[in-house]
């Protein structure tokens, strides 16, 4: 008797503008991002999202701020998605204690208990088998949440992948997998490491409802993940959503990219999600020119102050070296 | 007869370690490497760069990202008369594999009664110090210590780089060979014919009369600079590079403490159940009796390791920890 929920992104002018903002934000966030890392600001591992905005701005629009998000080491876009202030962001980037995580955590992991944001995992395939027990974890409460687990298609050759997609069947664990898939692993191309490169097909062999969508068309992203999540909500179980994206710069700060043509990442950015839907919503009348350069000048100052946050943020002193190793008696 | 000085060569650890695997693939025609993004992308520490075009893709085998899955197919090739060597990217994803080290690798030896053995060999890459966070900045060789059944090795100079391999992979048994990530850009110079190398005792990389510095990997770097400060200063270490792990050269361990009198054990795993407290335990059932002070260790604090330099830096032996317990010890 379940009545087909109302699941189509409404796209009204105000909610367009809004989700071309947040692949916005992610994007200038993450070129600031790049800039600091040279300058030595950001240290370590720095993994960048650029290209796969639309997939964090869709999902996060059709989530209730209730459920739980688990993503990769490569999570600074959902973590702004998901609503953590871009202060906090770029403060943890700088491992200063106004950060996220107090510093500790740095680019890889952002996490946020106000967001319920469990985390950047930087272990591929680590983040799938706690976003199981989250979801079974609300589930046992008979609280609506669920949770959303995102991660590269690489993680998909790992044990931890097919145990998660097993257990979260069996118990009809309320858990969207979001997997994003942009064809390379590292250096590692889709087809050299998987035999059935239908990542979704593997979703079916464990009987689980999956879909795949593209990655770079954000309204195809929400629209996929509104259905995902009312089919999780009515209790039916997970879902697996797989959205196919490209990222456009390295794997990392220290990767030439051998492995790769650079026409095949030019003819990706020909479909850049920012652009094609600000382009789309130029051409529906919904948006214009005027309306993209407010929203790049207020992003701009967003960043442009989260960097200021950054820069004034603290070191937290050595003193405290060893906190945060266990709970403090009586304080859970 | 005249002797002539061996040509020297200059070279880096990286370039060594590349040097004993490249050796190894030549002179062996059952040894083949497999390992995540080995190939295409060159290795994640640039090891292996070349080598897929050199020895194609057969002996370079790109895996996918399932630890488990290749390091246990690296025991059955191992069985069936191959002679692979395995990339663990790093250590941190070798707790991935861990079942089929231990419960396989380790044991199939003993379990079949002697029947089958094991010969693989396991590189992988450890320890912190460039701000990779918690999860990426492990030293587990101390860990891997624990079991009988696999040797673990610790090269920490460009000889023992490029000579430990061949030792290892003609070694009927497992043999798992931990590579500092700090090492890997480590310039110097090496005997142009450098090649095998033993794999059973630890070395004296200074020799000194006041206190037994133990150490191994990264460490002998810091545990050698801490040494010639603490020479001006009227020390005289002497300075021990284990080597190997497992099974430990006590005879050197002993001759040397029992020379100097006083034991300061330098380890970047955890202090509580590390090797160091393994080496510390040696010396009080072997040597108690010669020792005028209490043996002392620096060895990294107890917490994951943080991602900020200042912290990061806080959490690891350091040469300055180093010189500080020396004069503890001796008293000055
Ligand atoms: C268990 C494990 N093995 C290896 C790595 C090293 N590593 C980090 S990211 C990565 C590639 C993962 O690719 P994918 O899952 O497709 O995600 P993407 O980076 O493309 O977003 C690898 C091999 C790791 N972090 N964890």
């Amino acid at each position: 008797m379940s009545a087909t929920p109302d699941v189509k992104p409404r796209l009204s002018r105000e909610h367009s503008l809004s989700l071309l903002r947040q692949m916005l934000r992610i994007r200038r966030f993450e070129e600031k991002c790049a800039e600091l890392y040279t300058q030595e600001k950001i240290r370590g591992f720095l993994h960048l999202y650029i290209g796969e905005e639309a997939i964090a701005a869709g999902v996060m629009a059709a989530l209730s701020p209730e459920d739980a998000i688990i993503a990769t080491y490569r999570e600074h876009g959902h973590a702004l998605a998901s609503g953590i202030s871009m202060n906090a962001v770029m403060a943890e980037m700088y491992g200063k204690q106004e950060g996220s995580s107090r510093g500790r955590g740095g680019s890889m992991h952002i996490f946020n208990a106000a967001a319920r944001f469990f985390g950047g995992n930087a272990i591929v395939g680590g983040g799938l088998p706690p976003a199981v027990g989250l979801g079974l974890g609300y589930k046992m409460q008979g609280l609506p949440h669920l949770a959303v687990c995102f991660f590269g298609e690489g993680a998909v050759a790992e044990g931890e992948f097919h145990e998660s997609l097993n257990l979260a069947a069996l118990w009809k664990a309320p858990v969207l997998f979001v997997c994003e898939n942009n064809l390379y692993a590292m250096g590692t191309a889709l087809q050299i490491s998987e035999s059935e490169t239908e990542i979704h097909q593997k979703a079916s062999s464990y009987r689980i409802k999956s879909e795949s969508v593209d990655g770079m068309d954000v309204v195809a992203v929400e629209a996929a993940a509104r259905r995902a999540v009312a089919f999780v909500r009515q209790g039916q179980g997970p879902y697996f959503l797989e959205c196919k994206t490209y990222r456009f710069r390295a794997h990392s700060m220290f990767d030439a990219q051998l492995y790769r043509k650079k026409e095949e990442v030019e003819a990706w950015k020909q479909r850049d999600p920012i652009k094609r839907f600000g382009d789309w919503l130029k051409v529906i009348g919904l948006a214009h020119d005027r309306d993209f350069q407010a929203m790049e000048s207020e992003v701009a100052a967003e960043v442009t102050a989260s960097v200021a946050f950054a820069e004034a943020g603290t070191w937290e002193p050595v003193s405290d070296l060893l906190r945060d190793v266990y709970t403090p008696k009586g304080s859970a | 007869m005249s002797e002539r000085a061996p040509e020297q060569v200059a070279t880096t650890y990286r370039e060594a370690v590349r040097a004993g695997l490249r050796e190894a693939l030549q002179r062996e025609p059952r040894a083949f490497l497999m390992g995540e993004d080995i190939g295409r992308y060159g290795g994640c520490y640039a090891v292996t760069k070349g080598m897929l075009d050199e020895f194609g893709p057969e002996r370079i085998r790109d895996t996918p990202l399932s630890e488990s899955g290749f390091v246990g197919a690296g025991i059955g090739a191992a069985m069936a008369g191959m002679r692979p060597i395995v990339e663990v990217m790093t250590c941190n994803f070798s707790l991935l594999c861990l079942d089929q080290i231990l419960n396989n690798a380790a044991t199939i030896r003993h379990m079949s009664g002697g029947q089958f053995s094991v010969p693989i060999v396991i590189r992988m890459a450890t320890g912190a110090g460039r701000q990779l966070a918690a999860q990426h900045s492990h030293s587990l060789e101390g860990w891997y210590a624990h079991i009988p059944g696999i040797r673990v090795l610790a090269p920490a100079t460009l000889e023992d780089g490029r000579g430990m391999l061949w030792t290892a992979m003609n070694d009927p048994d497992p043999v798992l060979i931990f590579e500092n990530i700090m090492l890997y850009n480590m310039g110097g110079t090496i005997d142009a014919a450098a090649g095998a190398v033993d794999i059973d005792r630890a070395v004296v990389r200074r020799p000194g009369r006041d206190v037994s510095l133990l150490t191994y990997g990264g460490s002998l770097w810091k545990t050698l600079e801490a040494a010639a400060t603490l020479k001006e200063q009227g020390i005289d270490a002497e300075v021990i590079d284990l080597r190997t792990l497992r099974p430990l050269d006590d005879a050197t361990i002993m001759e040397s403490v029992r020379k100097t009198r006083r034991a300061v054990i330098v380890d970047e795993g955890w202090r509580s159940g590390s090797i160091s407290a393994e080496i510390a335990t040696r010396i009080v059932e072997q040597a108690f009796w010669s020792l005028d002070a209490p043996i002392t260790r620096v060895c990294t604090e107890e917490v994951p390791i943080p991602y900020p330099k200042h912290l990061e830096d806080a959490a690891l032996p350091s040469r300055e920890k180093i010189e500080a317990a020396v004069r503890k010890v001796v008293g000055r």
